[in-house]
């Protein structure tokens, strides 16, 4: 069984203008996985599953995983004179990295009974550019899983044969597996409601008796 | 046509199959939706119907938008959600511990086998060892589960056939002392809460092995019995042989796992395959089908239920005592390292995976079901179309779904 390493040089030696980068995973599982730009994850996908030394016909898991964004602190002590005494200045500078969405996909070989090889899928952002082309044309298994990562996560899939809400209705409007995601303040309450219920229920029902 | 061959397909053979994609599959415009052509019936009119969300053949609330050409399928779409309470969501909300009695609900006839796939995905993800006697235990559990499963599957896939009653008591019938087992183990006959991360919850109860023993004995027999009653039996074969065909290409493709993929002729058990826990010890076959219709699926499940056996009686002799749980697990405080994992394992509906994301908190940043039902239903209308409308209800009953699982 040929290692990530070599598997990533192989599509970059296959699919011209592939960028793959390796992403470490610190958990014992050492399940560690490559992310593929989306321009060309359907070429690979496509090597990935006509390989004969690789033959991963079969897609076992695909998944959604929103990231938000973060912002990462550093502060950079210096030493000034500053009128003549030595002064340590703190300066903390805010690096902003956007979050984004990312698919993950399980691949398995059902024929030469390997894996699994993980491939990662990313968006540009959280909003307008969610979009990720399909695999479903590659592995229909995926088919499902796809509509079910639109469906809570809001990727589109471009190129996937029915796009659809799966789990939710087709009315519902926002993406409940986000990180970000506010209930809507719309359920029936409870008859007696207590603790955060009661404050959303006071917003609806006046509790004090007006005389 | 009697074609029960026990042995046919029976051998752990190295898949050298080819795998085709389906065809067109690839292009842009690839669609799986059917031409529809309008002149099976007398006026040539279509009929577009919903099976479901109450019908008894879904086992659950599912439903099935059928267009039917007189009685002939010409379109199926599956439409899910109805139990939909976003399984995933909450799980992300509360800690690692605190969604295992929540797996229970998932597929609730296999409770044990789901506590294992989460327990397992855990253990992969903070590098817990598991002892040997709680291996033993978790091996016993989830093959007893997967025979009540298969039991009561065919019973359910009979009771739609139109066999009402009495194959499924007779299932039942059985069911019911496994769950005994399973009530003087852990309390629970169904929502068993049994495993934890690096072990199980409690050692077994004084004369459970003997009981489990005497289970386990007198299950050929009854095996016997209900064969002896359908497996041969004319209107079985009639409604089964030849419905429902599932293309071998096609299974791989569309990622179907479990029993459904083995009576279509692929040698794919996650049991062989993956090793995990301690079934590398034990020698039992893999049962194939060769025509990968219905008939097949039902009988795949009667021969697993037999190598099933074979697995429970080394086990349930050999057993060793010691330690049930991993000293180093933690129940309370439960912080795996930042990273990721994907466990999973053969579950009697088919592969049912984990896949888990740790921020380094006690809470699983990410927490994903891999779920075979819903996955095996991707083929349902490709099985349908042409068939007659009576038989979706038997081609969904060999699916086997539960919708616990399917909607999460």
């Amino acid at each position: 069984v040929e290692t990530l390493d070599q598997i990533k040089s192989r599509i970059e030696a296959a699919v011209p203008g592939a960028r793959l980068e390796r992403v470490a995973n610190g958990s014992p599982s050492a399940q560690d996985s490559v992310t593929v730009d989306p321009e060309q994850a359907v070429a690979v996908a496509k090597f990935l599953r006509d390989d004969p030394a690789l033959r991963l016909d079969y897609v076992s898991n695909v998944t959604g995983v929103d990231w938000l964004d973060t912002v990462i602190k550093e502060t950079t002590r210096t030493k000034q004179i500053i009128d003549g005494v030595e002064r340590d200045i703190a300066q903390t500078t805010e690096t902003k990295k956007p979050g984004y969405l990312e698919v993950v996909y399980h691949l398995f070989s059902m024929e030469l009974k390997h894996g699994p090889v993980v491939l990662r899928l990313r968006t540009g952002n959280r909003t307008d550019q969610a979009r990720v082309p399909s695999l479903t044309p590659v592995w229909r298994g995926a088919e499902f899983q796809e509509r079910e990562v639109f469906d809570l996560y809001g990727i589109v899939f471009d190129g996937h044969p029915d796009l659809r809400r799966i789990l939710m209705w087709d009315e519902f409007k926002d993406f409940p597996m986000r990180k970000d995601y506010a209930e809507p303040d719309d359920y029936e309450y409870e008859p007696t409601p207590h603790d955060d219920v009661l404050d959303k229920a006071k917003a609806h029902y006046p509790t004090e008796a007006k005389p | 046509v009697n074609r029960v061959n026990r042995d046919s397909g029976l051998a752990e053979l190295p898949l050298g199959t080819e795998v085709v994609p389906p065809e067109g599959a690839g292009q842009q415009n690839f669609s799986l939706a059917p031409k529809i052509s309008g002149n099976g019936s007398l006026d040539g009119q279509l009929l577009e119907i919903a099976m479901g969300p109450q019908h008894p053949s879904t086992h659950g609330v599912f439903r099935m938008d059928v267009v039917l050409d007189g009685e002939r399928v010409v379109k199926l779409k599956p439409v899910f959600g109805y139990l939909h309470r976003n399984h995933e969501k909450i799980a992300e909300g509360t800690t690692y511990l605190a969604s295992m009695p929540f797996t229970d609900r998932l597929d609730y006839f296999c409770s044990l086998t789901n506590n294992w796939a989460y327990a397992l995905a855990v253990e992969k993800l903070a590098g817990l060892q598991v002892p040997e006697r709680a291996e033993y235990i978790r091996v016993i559990t989830a093959e007893l589960t997967r025979l009540q499963n298969h039991t009561c599957l065919a019973g359910f896939l009979l009771q739609d056939m139109g066999a009402s009653g009495t194959p499924l008591m007779y299932a039942f019938r059985e069911r019911e002392k496994i769950l005994d087992l399973f009530e003087a183990l852990t309390g629970a006959r169904m929502m068993c809460n049994y495993m934890r991360f690096g072990g199980c919850r409690c050692d077994l109860p004084e004369g459970w092995l003997e009981q489990a023993h005497s289970v386990v004995a007198g299950f050929p027999r009854f095996l016997d019995e209900f064969e002896a009653l359908l497996s041969e039996n004319e209107i079985l074969m009639a409604r089964t042989q030849g419905v429902g065909v599932l293309p071998r290409a096609l299974a791989v493709n569309a990622s179907i796992t479990g029993p459904m993929l083995r009576a279509a002729g692929v040698n794919y058990d996650i049991r062989k395959v993956d090793k995990y826990g301690i079934y590398e010890r034990f020698s039992f076959r893999v049962p194939l089908g060769e025509h990968g219709d219905v008939y097949d699926r039902y009988m795949v499940r009667v021969l697993e239920m037999r190598e099933s056996l074979k697995i429970l009686e080394p086990a349930l002799r050999d057993i060793p005592t010691g330690p049930i749980i991993d000293p180093k697990a933690k129940l309370r405080g439960f912080r795996p390292k930042i990273g990721e994992a994907y466990g999973r394992i053969e579950a009697p509906k088919g592969e049912l995976g984990f896949y888990l994301i740790s921020d380094g908190s006690t809470n699983p940043y990410r927490y994903r079901v891999r779920p075979p039902s819903l996955i095996n239903l991707t083929i349902l209308e490709d099985l349908c179309l042409g068939t007659h409308v009576a038989d979706v209800v038997v081609i969904l009953g060999s699916v086997d779904i539960v919708l616990g699982e399917v909607d999460r």
